[in-house]
């Protein structure tokens, strides 16, 4: 979907890159601050004043009213409150729960393991034969293309017309009567959730694939001799020895998610009804169309708290320097 | 070399006739999944070329999958790019596209280098800080800029041009340029910079002169990541830009999908104007590509 990993996310951190690894003699001897300033100017502004600054007036703003984006009355956990109480939002009284976090919830569940476990059986398996290269490129394609892009194309896809729906068609040949998948609130996330794992399972295969071919050829030789049969070399040695890429490729997927928008705005701008909504989408609709600046600043802020642990898992990890 | 290429089912060659029946199998399952995994992958998108060269009427009496109904024309392109604006809206793109690609890369390029090979207190904390926002989500950004921009400095009018989406795509851009080549630029021979500090060579002249030109692979793959993620983008320039004639492709096929929804001669052809680019970079570049993605990633 467009190109996942949104700059954003680490993909991985080697393990050469830690601080504890290079802390070493790098630079000469003596502090410069001069050069340092200079070379970290441009950055440093533009951090303070479009990111750090915009995101403390974000989280203040969260607790006001904030029409028209300035703090006109405060209003304390008023927004929070009356998001969370907001069934659009989060509804955890019926069976299953709805609401835009929900959705993410479920994003997160199915995207995620499915978008790993294909792209691992890929990986896996286009590597013994010899046009693994073209079916790595193949599944890689839909990563290059905008998700307003893939929107459209699955719109095709999903189409209910029988000249335009490939999917209906399809069953329309098995005499099964076309489905809207789009228009139908309990099918559509999980349609718009196959649209992403159609997108994202490339960036899975590419990744997991380096990953498989970092193991020893001997180790894996040995095992065969030793009698292991394909089964038992899967799971007792490729298994375990991909699970650190498949942890930090999973974070940067639940990464995608939270922030999913694009897909969504196109596809079915939130709908049938408010459906298939997520967070993101949320944000967007609140503060902009609904003009409720204080309340969209509040979901923003939902956004951000998400995401901190993962942000504490990177930063950990990078101090330690401890990848493998 | 691959451990799997290693011949399918390697080792243990199977000898009884039922034992190859087996294998051979097994060799056609892998061959008909990986087939069917293709075809899945490559049909939708083909799907859409098709569409995009089939006339109007065509495309409402039968599928694109009906082969014998194929008549070619390019009416579709003629008029997306013309009555529908896309030629201004391609234009516009790149007009986006190219500043909010050059911007960051200069800008992380410099700070990278400084740190890596530039001495300074709190040099590791403050590159915590920078790992730190890396996840920090665009959307807390969108009302203060905004109204920044309308409040603070009325007379520049970002969002009326260029000037806020330039700015907003480069400062969210920063934090994950300067990671990654950072981590490029500390695997540099130490020696090399020290050679040149050596003879005297300032710290710009050590970056200008040997850190930027043995760092062009790295550079060059963070380019195409970056230039793909704006030129793909739909929010940033829903929200920062405010003129509609101003307006990047991803918005203008919004626009074509909300007004005319089942004119789907126009949403393929525009569709896939917006796809050629990033499929033109992605054939031609795709070991940069890869190695962009890949870079930081898992040795």
């Amino acid at each position: 979907m467009g190109i996942a990993p949104t700059p954003g996310i680490p993909q991985a951190i080697p393990a050469r890159a830690g601080l504890s690894a290079v802390r070493s003699a790098r630079g000469p001897e003596k502090p410069n601050y001069l050069a340092a300033i200079l070379f970290l100017l441009p950055a440093a502004i533009l951090l303070l004043v479009f990111l750090l600054y915009p995101a403390i007036y974000t989280v203040l703003l969260s607790f006001n009213r904030g029409r028209n984006g300035v703090f006109d009355q405060w209003v304390g956990l008023d927004n929070y409150v009356r998001l969370f109480s907001d069934p659009d939002f989060i509804n955890l009284s019926t069976f299953p729960p709805s609401g835009a976090l929900w959705n993410n919830v479920l994003w997160i569940v199915f995207y995620t393991s499915i978008v790993i476990f294909l792209g691992l059986i890929i990986a896996v398996v286009a590597a013994r034969v010899r046009y693994e290269s073209v079916i790595k490129a193949v599944v890689f394609i839909p990563m290059a293309i905008a998700a307003t892009a893939l929107a459209v194309i699955w719109k095709f896809v999903y189409s209910p017309d029988a000249n335009i729906g490939l999917l209906n068609a399809i069953l329309g040949a098995f005499g099964v009567a076309p489905i809207s998948w789009l228009g139908d609130e309990h099918i559509v996330n999980f349609a718009l959730i196959g649209v992403g794992i159609w997108g994202s399972v490339g960036f899975a295969t590419v990744i997991l694939s380096a990953a498989v071919k970092s193991i020893p050829a001997e180790v894996i030789e040995s095992a065969r001799v030793e009698g292991a049969n394909e089964r038992q070399i899967f799971f007792r040695m490729i298994l375990p020895m991909v699970s650190l890429p498949i942890s930090v490729l999973a974070v940067t997927l639940v990464v995608n998610v939270i922030k999913l928008f694009d897909l969504i705005y196109v596809m079915t701008f939130g709908g049938p009804g408010k459906a298939s909504r997520v967070i993101a989408f949320t944000m967007y609709q609140q503060a902009f169309q609904a003009g409720q600046y204080g309340y969209g600043s509040a979901v923003a802020v939902v956004m951000l708290v998400v995401l901190i642990p993962i942000m504490i898992y990177n930063v950990r990890r990078f101090r330690t320097g401890a990848v493998t | 070399m691959s451990v799997l290429a290693a011949a399918p089912m390697a080792g243990s060659r199977p000898r009884t006739p039922a034992g190859r029946v087996v294998a051979a199998l097994n060799r056609s399952v892998i061959h008909v999944a990986l087939g069917l995994i293709g075809v899945i992958w490559l049909v939708p998108t083909l799907g859409l070329l098709v569409t995009s060269f089939r006339p109007r009427s065509d495309i409402q009496a039968t599928g694109w999958w009906d082969i014998f109904q194929l008549h070619l024309t390019l009416d579709n392109y003629r008029q997306v790019l013309e009555a529908q604006g896309m030629l201004q809206a391609f234009m516009n793109t790149v007009f986006i596209a190219v500043p909010s690609t050059l911007l960051p890369l200069a800008i992380c390029a410099l700070a990278a280098f400084a740190f890596s090979w530039i001495r300074f207190p709190f040099r590791d904390t403050l590159f915590l800080i920078v790992i730190a926002f890396l996840l920090v989500p665009v959307q807390v950004a969108f009302i203060p800029l905004l109204t920044m921009s309308r409040d603070l400095l009325p007379d520049l009018q970002l969002t009326r041009g260029y000037g806020a989406i330039w700015l907003a795509h480069t400062a969210f851009a920063l934090p994950f340029g300067i990671f990654l080549l950072r981590n490029f630029f500390i695997t540099l021979p130490p020696d090399m910079i020290e050679a040149a500090r050596i003879d005297g060579a300032s710290d710009f002249r050590v970056f200008s002169t040997i850190v930027v030109p043995v760092s062009v692979p790295a550079i060059a793959a963070y380019g195409i990541f970056q230039f793909l993620w704006v030129w793909n983008d739909l929010l940033m320039a829903l929200v920062f830009v405010q003129d509609t004639s101003k307006a990047p492709m991803t918005r203008a096929i919004q626009n074509l999908l909300s007004q005319y929804g089942t004119e789907w001669h126009l949403l393929a052809a525009g569709a896939f104007l917006l796809m050629i680019v990033p499929l033109i970079v992605f054939f031609s570049l795709q070991r940069y590509f890869v190695q962009g993605l890949l870079a930081g990633s898992i040795k």
